[in-house]
């Protein structure tokens, strides 16, 4: 039960990290390396209202969203439309987009360095409760139900609205969808946008129980890319799979063998799924 | 094309000609380089513990006048690089610093990996280095190969026996048992903690419990905590990182461990710490210690705190500040920028720092504290090395 219950929460906190990079690289088709920072900029947020005005981190979450959503608008039409304007197929884009939000990562340490390059220290619902019998954090257990909240909502929109369809065409092929009068420039920036909000939302939830520093992006871009490229591409689901099998893996090896080889439990599921269903779990074969 | 390339060379040759006048016009400061992570994992780290202290030191020395050399007194001039947390781009930095730049000194590099892995350049350049953020059981075999080279922070061994002497201390008083459990965190300096100290803690008579690794950067500490709880523990040691160190006491308080003796490694002397846990950390152990009421060492925190807005942590800063007021006074003790007479003057003589009278038996000092802990507010040291002031032990009465 503690290893069920742990486990879960600890795949929330996955989620949060890998649901956006799920849409910007399956919707937008833009691998981006800077996806770490844009979580790390939502901790930055909620640290510093918190330390400076006390402001709950519950409430940066409503003002974090709306900037970074901007913010990631922006960066689309300003610096990586023209990347897929002038881009012949899927793998140039890919590569070009690889080293322009790879850049974009070390512009972005570099700022939120000179912002507050010390740890992002401080404690929120720092408080044990009990959960069908385990104690856990409660601040584990409100990014839990944030997490939730957000794959629920998405997983709505994308089936039962219409720019969720549009979104969703776009993710299977991007010129078919453009062929039968989808925007698709358009839609690719709201991915991308949603995306990078939801991201830096995470990241305002992870850093209540997750002390992180300006330059910690790149390991949330290594586990988001393994949750992303397990679950398969542009499939909302398979992010939620992979991140709830990620965290119940680690966490029973972590309790019942040694916390020392979660990572190695970790590599060792991302390797099986790549060598029997390489497109991941949800993925579909590329035709 | 060809005439492009040539206007390129003359454009570099003048600016090349302009930055050799301005380093002609430059001779009448010392130029000091430091380099040290401003990005990447040690970052935050060294944002508390090394560059503020550079800061500190640049400004006080300029302010009075700067350093007396060649029968005058000069400005310091700082080069600063970051390092990334990369030891390549250290070492890089470092060369460009002696070959560039041309630095009179270089303050030695942040984290015990860095302070290895650089030492054979800045010996090549003949650089004394005086290492603070360095621990290690390799020191005499190091300053025997690199005779630049100091340690001024204590090594491996003396860091676990502050631990064990503690624990020990506690023992006998009746407040702990006999039962430790202990983690790490998988990473050279962790690892390193951990062998040393499991047949520390076995001679004394301690049985260890629970004995586990985590990863770094591990997001969910829990399942170790658990664990830990489980075994039935009178006391709790982490060879543990700043996020983990965090990360094990936020656990240890939704958990709530109820050891005796709580000992976290590096960032428990942090401000930040205790910013983040207030009271409940009251009585948390931790590496590192100081002495408040120690005048010399008052002073250094309050300029800290007034020059560059922050509170030093209550560890190695002041052992950094101190590395580098041995290092100007024997700059103004040869009375030169010669580094190799300087270097000798470290190894003859005896300084007057923030951490009290420094002296280098076989270039390392043996003036450090190991063991701290928070009393009411202040991360007071407990145990050390040739230091004043110990306070007494108080044992960890639950999280509140």
């Amino acid at each position: 039960m503690d290893i069920l219950v742990s486990g879960l929460l600890l795949a929330g906190t996955y989620a949060l990290m890998a649901m956006g990079l799920n849409l910007q690289y399956g919707v937008a088709r833009i691998m981006n390396l800077a996806n770490g920072e844009m979580l790390v900029l939502g901790a930055l947020a909620a640290f510093w209202l918190f330390v400076t005005y006390q402001v709950s981190p519950m409430l940066t979450l409503f003002i974090v969203a709306p900037v970074s959503f901007a913010g990631n608008w922006l960066i689309y039409r300003i610096f990586l439309r023209p990347l897929v304007r002038r881009s012949k197929s899927q793998g140039q884009l890919e590569v070009d987009s690889i080293l322009a939000t790879f850049g974009m990562s070390f512009a972005l340490v570099g700022i939120m360095v000179s912002i507050h390059g010390e740890y992002f220290t401080y404690k929120y619902l720092s408080e044990p409760i009990t959960l069908l019998g385990t104690t856990v954090a409660l601040n584990r257990f409100v990014a839990f139900l944030v997490a939730v909240l957000i794959a629920g909502a998405l997983y709505l929109w994308l089936n039962r609205t219409r720019p969720g369809v549009a979104v969703r065409a776009v993710a299977v092929d991007t010129e078919a969808a453009g062929l039968v009068g989808i925007n698709v420039p358009r839609i690719s920036a709201i991915a991308f946008a949603i995306g990078g909000a939801v991201t830096s939302v995470g990241g305002s939830l992870i850093s209540t129980f997750i002390t992180l520093d300006a330059s910690i992006g790149v390991i949330f871009t290594m586990k988001a890319l393994i949750i992303v490229i397990m679950g398969g591409v542009g499939d909302i689901r398979g992010a939620i799979v992979a991140a709830i099998i990620l965290g119940l893996v680690e966490t029973a090896v972590a309790t019942l063998i040694d916390p020392g080889l979660t990572l190695a439990a970790a590599y060792l599921i991302f390797l099986a799924v790549l060598l029997f269903r390489p497109q991941g779990i949800f993925g579909r074969r590329a035709t | 094309m060809k005439r492009r390339s040539l206007l390129k060379l003359a454009a570099a040759t003048l600016a090349g000609s302009v930055a050799l006048s301005g380093a002609a016009l430059a001779a009448d400061t010392v130029k000091i380089g430091a380099v040290a992570p401003k990005t990447g994992p040690l970052a935050g780290g060294a944002a508390v513990t090394q560059w503020p202290n550079i800061e500190l030191w640049v400004k006080q020395v300029n302010e009075r006048g700067g350093l007396k050399v060649d029968g005058t007194q000069k400005l310091i001039e700082l080069v600063e690089y970051d390092d990334k947390t990369n030891p390549a781009e250290h070492i890089k930095a470092a060369q460009r610093l002696a070959t560039q730049d041309e630095v009179d000194f270089i303050v030695a590099p942040y984290g015990t990996g860095f302070n290895i892995a650089a030492a054979p350049i800045y010996a090549k350049y003949g650089y004394p280095m005086i290492a603070v953020s360095a621990i290690t059981d390799k020191i005499s075999e190091l300053t025997d190969r690199y005779p630049n080279l100091f340690f001024t922070l204590g090594s491996t061994t003396a860091f676990v026996e502050g631990v064990r002497d503690v624990l020990v201390e506690m023992r006998d008083a009746g407040t702990i048992g006999n039962k430790i459990a202990m983690v790490n965190v998988a990473d050279a300096f962790g690892i390193e903690l951990a062998d040393v100290a499991r047949p520390k803690f076995e001679e004394a008579g301690f049985e260890i419990v629970y004995d586990k690794s985590y990863p770094l950067g591990t997001p969910d500490l829990s399942p170790v905590m658990k664990g830990a709880k489980a075994s039935g523990p009178d006391a709790f040691v982490a060879w543990s990182y700043p996020p983990d160190t965090f990360g094990l006491t936020e656990q240890a308080i939704i958990e709530d461990l109820d050891v005796k003796a709580f000992y976290t490694a590096v960032a428990t002397s942090f401000p930040a710490y205790s910013g983040a846990f207030g009271s409940k950390i009251n009585n948390v152990l931790g590496a590192g210690g100081t002495n408040p009421d120690d005048p010399a060492t008052a002073a250094w925190r309050k300029a800290h705190e007034e020059i560059t807005g922050k509170v030093p942590d209550y560890w190695a800063s002041a052992n950094t500040y101190a590395a580098l007021q041995v290092l100007e006074q024997a700059i103004e003790g040869v009375g030169s920028t010669d580094r190799e007479a300087v270097t000798q003057y470290i190894k003859d003589n005896s300084f007057d720092t923030v951490m009290g009278q420094i002296t280098f038996d076989n270039q390392n000092s043996a003036k450090f504290w190991s063991v701290g802990q928070w009393q009411d507010g202040v991360f007071r040291g407990v145990k050390g090395s040739n230091v004043d002031g110990a306070a007494d032990i108080r044992s960890k009465d639950g999280w509140n």
